[in-house]
């Protein structure tokens, strides 16, 4: 911001010569009108194809997203739904292996786009993070955004044994964050339960030859048959795409990290685990700052734990967090250092006719995510999708229900430990929509401007290319209608629990097991 | 799939379930998870209320006082320490009834004995009346923690600060002197003072897995006065339920019903059915 960057994308004014002044039989005026909507609609196709046209560079990108999102209210951009009927979803691709076997190593636990859109990184059970790039869009159909694309694998964490606890530490991978990108590499943060990384991904593709002392292979040469010297040269190669962990940071928790979060000043971020949050630099890796520390001396004494933690978008020193109890609480780092005193605390009273075995399972917040604008923020709890106003803190502005119909069954759902599933939710780029997870492979989209939602599968007999996903209904009362499916037959091991939304376009990824769905908007 | 199976909504058999869970948590890869067990736990304290509220309101619609009496005699009879146990005590009435009364498990560490570390018989779940009587008794109690020869007390080890912090009646004692044990060397450990308890998945393996475990469960001091224990059959399983049982105290409401529910009567019938629980 404000070093002028932006000045390059935009057109260079240039010194217009003074045409010359034709001498032609036509009315002055005329030449004037005509001139002046000359440089109208000059302006016209500037900001069109500013919009429109696909970037060059990612830097592009991301100032014509600033630009866009301004002009997207004056432009109104058709299609910027999701959950209104006007939007179709239609199936794109699906990644990952077919058979019904599913190894307990594939099985995704998080999904994020990066800032542009252009990458989808994934990271499953196993430590892996595999990363998935989009193609430039052809020439030869446009209709269809581009395909994602493996760009690069690499494993992340590995299992440890702590060995003073005698534990092992998962090498699942609990979240991943994308940092914003400043050049032409791309940083992530992978995190399992103890430990975080960076992680930078570059290009090569290009290397150099010609070295003096070294054959090409490395072997050193012999000096006596250097006669002459040369310079070496970088020479074009086949693009590799390389992963390297840059920092580490570890031994800052003792619980289970469930939340990481960059800040909007892109040198800090925090990690959240039960008890604790903790303030790190990306710079520094043997020091963080702990913010939040909720550990109760005694620990007989325990009654609620942190469950999700998240930077505010644009503000940098303020952030939230979600509690096992159902409360969200807002902290500004400026008022102290040790933010447990809350600034503002979100809760909505619980209905004392909904009280059950189970209430205060059902009512543990799972997610929490800032909508883009950052004005409001999503919680997801088991049963519900709630949205609040930062404003507002005695209760959501709009509640979702997700599967209602589910409340009669929570004792079967605590029996075989489905209830206790942390189903996430994300915003739509202009956070007009909002999706989340549920079970039998449906994921679930509500509109906020149009009242409406829909239910989706995602699944192999739907997956013909640019087919176009048909909507689910669950049936709940006694009569089931054609194509509804009784809550009995869901098959409640097949769940949704991570979902993305590209942040510019209609674009999503839907995790079930270990498959990736992509989803695109029916574009005409 | 779910259609089938017909689910068990009453409060016994989810108090057995919550439980299996707990136990199994022990065993999982990664530690024990403790937002999981936290609300398992809250399950647990909502089951065994309701369990409470039933029982107590079956007994009272009986109307057989005298012959549930019986039944109490009888059962107190079996167990030879509840009178110690009892004599030990001078504290007020509620606390003498929890020594007395069978029950399924112990509740808040305020409640004097609920963590008697007995596991041939049952404990008392009843909650002190009010804590303040015992906070003046805090300071008489600490300096006569050894000397006591009925043994409350239980060591938490918290893994995060290394501290031992040893409760005693209910009391939080840091136990600072047990830090040098622990750097010699013996890891996570309480060093030589847990009793080994007839689990098939034993209770050491876990002590160290986390210290939240530790919170949950008790080490239990060898030299305890009751080491002349005789385990009965349904040892095992008390003392998962025991051993549970000492659980979060803040999750414990002081509710005045439940405190009126210390009565013999009530509880000396819960033991029907925690044999119920052995099976598993």
């Amino acid at each position: 911001m404000g070093g002028g960057e932006n000045m390059g994308q935009l057109a260079q004014p240039c010194r217009r010569q003074k045409m010359q002044q034709d001498h032609l039989d036509v009315d002055p005026l005329f030449i004037r009108f005509l001139r002046t909507f000359k440089e109208v609609l000059k302006f016209v196709l500037f900001s069109y194809t500013v919009l429109f046209e696909p970037a060059a560079d990612p830097g592009q990108l991301r100032s014509r997203a600033r630009y866009r999102d301004t002009l997207s209210e004056s432009l109104t951009m058709a299609g910027a739904g999701g959950g209104n009927s006007d939007v179709q979803w239609c199936f794109s691709q699906v990644k990952g292996a077919i058979d019904d076997d599913v190894a307990e190593a594939d099985i995704i636990s998080t999904v994020e786009f990066n800032h542009s859109g252009e990458l989808l990184a994934t990271g499953d059970k196993g430590g892996r993070v595999v990363i998935f790039q989009q193609e430039p869009e052809s020439k030869n159909q446009p209709q269809c955004r581009g395909e994602y694309n493996v760009y690069s694998t690499f494993q992340s964490h590995e299992p440890e044994f702590d060995y003073l606890k005698s534990l092992e530490i998962e090498e699942k991978i609990n979240k991943i964050r994308w940092l914003p990108q400043k050049n032409a590499a791309q940083f992530l943060l992978s995190t399992n339960d103890k430990t975080i990384k960076l992680w930078k991904i570059s290009e090569r593709d290009k290397r150099p030859e010609g070295y003096n002392l070294k054959e090409e292979d490395g072997r050193y040469r012999d000096l006596n048959t250097v006669t002459t010297l040369r310079v070496p040269v970088f020479r074009p190669m086949d693009l590799m795409v390389e992963a390297s962990p840059r920092r580490v940071f570890s031994n800052a928790h003792t619980y289970h990290i469930n939340s990481i979060s960059v800040n909007s000043d892109c040198e800090t971020y925090l990690s959240a685990d039960d008890l604790r949050i903790n303030l790190w630099n990306l710079e520094i890796n043997d020091r963080s700052f702990n913010i939040v520390d909720i550990k109760p001396t005694n620990m007989e004494e325990l009654t609620e734990v942190i469950t999700a933690a998240e930077f505010h978008p644009n503000q940098c020193n303020t952030f939230v967090y979600s509690s096992s109890k159902g409360t969200i609480r807002l902290c500004d780092m400026r008022a102290s250092a040790l933010c447990d005193q809350h600034a503002k605390q979100f809760e909505e009273p619980e209905d004392p006719n909904n009280r059950s075995f189970f209430s205060e399972i059902i009512s543990s917040i799972s997610d929490v995510k800032f909508s883009h604008s950052g004005r409001y923020m999503m919680t997801r709890d088991y049963l519900s999708v709630k949205i609040w106003d930062l404003n507002m803190e005695s209760r959501p502005v709009e509640t979702y229900q997700v599967h209602e119909y589910l409340r009669s069954k929570l004792c079967s759902l605590y029996e075989n430990d489905c209830i206790f599933d942390k189903f996430e939710c994300c915003w739509n780029g202009n956070d007009s929509v909002v999706m989340t997870g549920s079970y039998n492979n449906f994921f679930r989209m509500f509109d906020r401007g149009y009242r409406q939602d829909v239910t989706l599968e995602a699944s192999r007999e739907n997956s013909k290319p640019r087919s176009v996903l048909k909507p689910r209904k669950v049936s709940t009362g006694g009569k089931r209608k054609k194509d509804e499916i009784s809550v009995d037959s869901l098959d409640f091991n097949k769940k949704i629990l991570h979902t993305a939304w590209h942040p510019l376009d209609n674009i999503i990824a839907v995790a079930t097991t270990n498959n990736l769905y992509i989803f695109q908007e029916k574009l005409n | 799939m779910i259609s089938t199976m017909e689910c068990a909504a009453d409060a016994q058999s989810l108090i057995s379930i919550s439980l299996m869970k707990i136990h199994n948590s022990r065993t999982q890869r990664g530690g024990i998870k403790l937002h999981k067990n936290l609300l398992v736990s809250y399950v647990l304290r909502n089951a065994r209320q309701v369990y409470i509220k039933e029982k107590y309101a079956e007994i009272y619609r009986m109307q057989q006082y005298e012959e549930v009496m019986t039944v109490c005699n009888e059962i107190q009879e079996l167990n030879p320490l509840d009178l110690d146990a009892e004599d030990a005590e001078d504290e007020e009435q509620a606390a003498a009834h929890a020594r007395t009364s069978s029950a399924i498990f112990g509740c808040s560490p305020l409640d004097d004995g609920s963590k008697e570390p007995d596991p041939c018989y049952y404990r008392s779940c009843c909650m002190e009346p009010s804590p303040v009587p015992h906070c003046d008794q805090f300071t008489a109690n600490s300096s006569s923690s050894s000397s006591s020869s009925h043994c409350n007390k239980t060591t938490v080890l918290d893994l995060d600060t290394h501290v031992v912090t040893t409760v005693e009646n209910g009391y939080l004692h840091q136990d600072c002197c047990c830090c040098d044990a622990l750097q010699c060397g013996q890891g996570a450990r309480s060093p030589a003072r847990k009793r080994k308890v007839e689990f098939s998945c034993c209770v050491s393996d876990v002590e160290d897995v986390s210290d939240f475990t530790a919170a949950r469960k008790r080490a239990k001091r060898e030299d305890c006065c009751y080491s002349n224990i005789d385990y009965t059959d349904t040892s095992n399983i008390s003392n998962l339920i025991s051993i549970f049982g000492s659980g979060f105290s803040g999750l414990l409401s002081r509710q005045a019903d439940l405190e009126q529910i210390c009565s013999k009567q009530v509880l000396a019938s819960l033991g029907a059915w925690t044999r119920a629980i052995v099976a598993f």
